[in-house]
């Protein structure tokens, strides 16, 4: 255990930040370049381990369990939202026969 | 020291290769392994009880959710609808542009302090537990009460009809 604690010693905080930054800005580009609903829904599940990953990060840099706890709760949340969105794209693939996001667009105009 | 930076290049590659696999179920697979170094993260922060709950919940529960989904809707072909080639590089460049913007907003390339962990037993279960049950134990109960409704909400959407 004490090799492990030992290993994170000294990586600077700023790039916790810029790992974070990128791979949610990977999920957005997910979000962004994708047609397929679950893939997309994909990118959203990256883009919240980002930011449970920073609020570790600032969580074992402040000494504070709070972050962590935040973190829990977020993962909480996130197993409600992918039951009810798969289960949103499971309708609506029974009614259009796709997961394609373009087929939804009546509420476009 | 290095461990760090070999967990986060593979992070980035296997997140960067979820958003560009051609057929679904691939991107599926590497999103696993992208929450598997992500648990490496965890573990490396000293977060035990996060790495547990991200190996059980995340790469246990949520990914096999995914892939039922997958396969049952038969989705797993190559031949996915794609978006015309410049709405692709639109989007990569936005995503770049909101990435130059995190950095330079929050100064990322300047020095800052390292990460030193203060209380080594702080991702605990034990320390969790008790920060968790008593400053938050009104919403830890809101929770389960989300995860109710979820449940309903989702198990009504999904009948046949409802």
């Amino acid at each position: 255990m004490e090799n492990i604690t030992q290993a994170i010693q000294g990586i600077p905080l700023n790039h916790y930040i810029l790992l974070s930054s990128i791979i949610f800005s990977i999920g957005v580009m997910g979000v962004l370049i994708r047609r397929n609903a679950i893939v997309i829904f994909m990118s959203v599940e990256l883009m919240l381990n980002a930011v449970n990953l920073l609020l570790t990060a600032f969580s074992a840099y402040r000494g504070d369990a709070a972050g962590q706890v935040f973190v829990f709760f977020i993962m909480a949340l996130a197993a409600a939202e992918v039951a009810v969105g798969l289960a949103i794209i499971v309708m609506v693939y029974r009614n259009t026969n796709s997961a394609d996001i373009n087929v939804l667009n009546k509420l476009k105009w | 020291m290095n461990l760090f930076y070999v967990v986060a290049f593979l992070s980035i590659f296997f997140s960067l290769l979820v958003i560009f696999a051609k057929n679904p179920v691939h991107s599926v697979l590497y999103l696993i392994v992208t929450f598997f170094t992500f648990t490496i993260h965890y573990i490396l922060l000293n977060a035990q009880f996060l790495a547990m709950v991200n190996f059980i919940v995340y790469m246990g529960a949520i990914m096999v959710l995914f892939l039922f989904v997958l396969m049952l809707l038969n989705l797993n072909k190559e031949s996915e609808p794609l978006k015309p080639t410049l709405l692709k590089v639109a989007g990569v460049v936005a995503g770049m542009c909101l990435l130059v913007t995190l950095a330079g907003s929050l100064k990322v390339l300047s020095v800052s302090e390292p990460v030193v962990l203060q209380n080594t037993n702080l991702g605990l279960v034990k320390n969790l537990g008790k920060v968790l049950f008593n400053e938050f134990l009104l919403p830890f109960e809101i929770s389960s009460l989300l995860l109710l409704s979820a449940m309903v909400g989702a198990v009504l959407l999904a009948k046949k009809e409802a």
